[in-house]
């Protein structure tokens, strides 16, 4: 009689389990895949730290006036050229990245925090409360962004922080849409149901349950977003109705040099490059994150 | 009487649709004593789901509702319990098992904080306390490498292992009484032998009485003590598993028993009942069962029979038995 190898409740070979793979790591797994998505995280990775080095890395201050060496072309000297005012416009962008990336940020993080808060009340509770909010998001929607932007801060007074805030008023419907939706999709769930067989509270089960679930499509929506939101503060502070002179905003240096567009292309067509690549990064990144936060992606 | 664990008494759970009210549990009835096995069986849709859910106070509403009926449990009527009473009651005292294993958890937090999370909903147990219990749950549901499965995510579990997890989740605050509906549907027939046991062994353990709900008699002849079988939202035979399969008394619960194949005997066709289940509310005089009844007669056709008593604890919804 042939005898057994091994006895069958022992297995030969006890199936390796996948490796600890981390959310992160997954994530940055199919992320890299998108090549144009690498390089829309170099070029914000490298604003980033060009802002945060900037008082290091800038040839000049950002004030700092000759008026002897007004409105000169790029050289060896000033990189980028200077301004009507003879400053260096290279300092200017550096030092203005700050107030552009801060602006992107600030007003984002804000716009989710209260959208998400927003949508989550209006998605789960339903009944009136989600009429009631839902509303007000197509009253704020029915309006043309800037057009709201601007009304806003024409009542606030034209600063810097009241057009984050504006900023930040005009995209809480955008979170707050997307996440209601997520959220009537999530409380239908069984792993819902089953949180409420075993008696847990609403509140918990919209910790615990829905917003973790819900967080991919508002990460990736938040990333484009800084990039409108870094638009519309340029607009504003172009329109004089954001940073006030002599900040070095963005979209205030353009309004300032507009008059010398044709005798000194070089103080517009810098500072708008400048915004056209971090608004250019950060749809890269959001394309590429919304690919690999697809499910479908996940081998 | 009053010494059942549970018992409901004539519910009523009605949707409320556009093409008006829709009865989906109708005039139901029944216990569970504790340590028991009951077993509700039907075809799909006949609202053995909707009836657990009424008992758990997890009818969607709107646009469900309770509209009549008890449900005691240790004597509180749990449809005139608050939300607040609910929760505490939920889990902690009655606990339920869904149908779907595979989405039953939730996919972005691992197994360990999942359990951990179902414990300290309960208790004011520290963290710690509350890991050391997750896991001694986790190895009475038969799982190994209990501490590697604590820090994983549910989609690298199997199905038959997410189905343990979601039996050690309903067991872990020790509850009097276990909903389970239809635990074994999703999972193939190995596994689904599997899990039975160790509901059965549960169940002898920890004294838990089990409401089992299926479409699969031979599930509830291996584990159940008691059978309700439910067509279109009423109760139309109540006995003892023996009972059931040795005498089956109603038509629709005979043509169930007809309908399991077997395994000895090739047949070329394979037995069913004719005709599907009315939506509810559908049939409006007579007995529910009488369109698709081949003992159906004169009186089938006009009222609604009563639930009456035959032999030892056996009832049945049916005029044939009504004289008698």
């Amino acid at each position: 009689m042939p005898k057994l190898e091994h006895s069958p409740l022992q297995p030969a070979n006890p199936i390796e389990i996948e490796k600890k793979t981390s959310f992160l790591r997954l994530l940055w797994h199919n992320y890299k895949k998108n090549k144009l998505a690498v390089i829309g995280l170099g070029i914000i990775l490298a604003f980033i730290i060009l802002a945060v080095f900037a008082g290091l890395i800038a040839p000049e201050g950002i004030n700092e006036q000759k008026t002897g060496e007004r409105l000169l072309p790029p050289s060896s000297q000033y990189w980028l050229g200077t301004d009507d005012f003879g400053r260096d416009i290279l300092s200017r962008i550096l030092h203005g990245a700050r107030l552009s990336l801060t602006v992107g940020f600030v007003a984002v993080i804000g716009s989710v925090i209260v959208g998400t808060l927003v949508g989550v009340i209006a998605g789960y509770y339903g009944k009136w409360i989600d009429a009631l909010i839902s509303r007000g998001f197509d009253i704020l929607l029915a309006f043309p962004s800037i057009l709201l932007a601007i009304a806003i801060v024409a009542v606030l007074g034209p600063s810097l922080q009241n057009a984050l805030l504006a900023i930040a008023i005009i995209n809480v419907p955008t979170f707050g849409r997307i996440v209601r939706s997520k959220v009537l999709g999530l409380k239908e769930e069984d792993y819902v149901e089953a949180a409420r067989s075993i008696g847990m509270k609403n509140s918990r089960i919209i910790i615990y349950h829905i917003l973790p679930n819900s967080m991919a499509p508002i990460i990736v929506q938040a990333t484009l977003c800084v990039a409108t939101a870094i638009l519309e503060a340029a607009a504003l502070g172009f329109l004089g109705l954001g940073a006030q002179a002599p900040d070095p905003e963005w979209g205030r240096m353009l309004s300032d040099s507009r008059t010398y567009l044709q005798q000194a292309p070089w103080t517009v067509f810098f500072p708008g490059i400048a915004i056209m690549l971090t608004v250019l990064g950060f749809n890269l990144i959001g394309d590429g994150l919304r690919d690999a936060l697809d499910p479908k992606m996940k081998e | 009487m009053n010494s059942h664990l549970l018992h409901v008494k004539e519910l009523q759970t009605q949707f409320i649709t556009d093409e008006g009210t829709v009865p989906a549990v109708d005039d139901v009835s029944f216990y569970v004593n504790p340590g028991e096995v009951l077993g509700i069986v039907g075809e799909s849709g006949c609202g053995k789901s909707v009836t657990s859910l009424s008992v758990m106070g997890l009818v969607p509403s709107p646009p469900g509702k309770i509209t009549g009926g008890e449900i005691l449990f240790d004597g509180k009527d749990l449809t005139e319990a608050s939300e607040k009473q609910m929760q505490k009651i939920r889990g902690n005292e009655i606990a339920m098992i869904f149908q779907e294993p595979m989405t039953s958890l939730n996919p972005v937090i691992k197994i360990g904080d999942q359990l951990i999370e179902g414990v300290r909903i309960h208790t004011d147990k520290s963290r710690k306390q509350a890991k050391e219990q997750a896991m001694d749950m986790l190895q009475k549901v038969g799982l190994s490498r209990v501490d590697e499965l604590m820090s994983q995510y549910p989609h690298q579990l199997s199905g038959g292992m997410r189905q343990r997890v979601m039996i050690a989740m309903a067991f872990i605050c020790e509850p009097k009484v276990l909903i389970a509906d239809e635990p074994t549907t999703a999972l193939d027939v190995t596994i689904q032998k599997q899990i039975l046991n160790l509901m059965k062994q549960l169940n002898s353990e920890m004294h838990t009485a089990i409401i089992l709900i299926t479409h699969d008699l031979g599930v509830v002849a291996e584990m159940c003590d008691r059978v309700v079988v439910m067509y279109a939202g009423k109760i139309v035979e109540e006995a003892t598993v023996k009972e059931i399969f040795n005498d089956p008394k109603h038509p629709y619960t005979k043509g169930l028993i007809q309908s399991v194949p077997d395994l000895r005997q090739r047949k070329d066709k394979l037995y069913s009942i004719p005709g599907n289940v009315p939506k509810p509310g559908q049939i409006k005089s007579g007995c529910v069962f009488a369109p698709r009844c081949a003992y159906a007669f004169e009186t089938c056709g006009q009222e609604m029979p009563k639930l009456c008593s035959t032999e030892g604890s056996q009832q049945v919804r049916c005029w044939l038995y009504h004289e008698k």
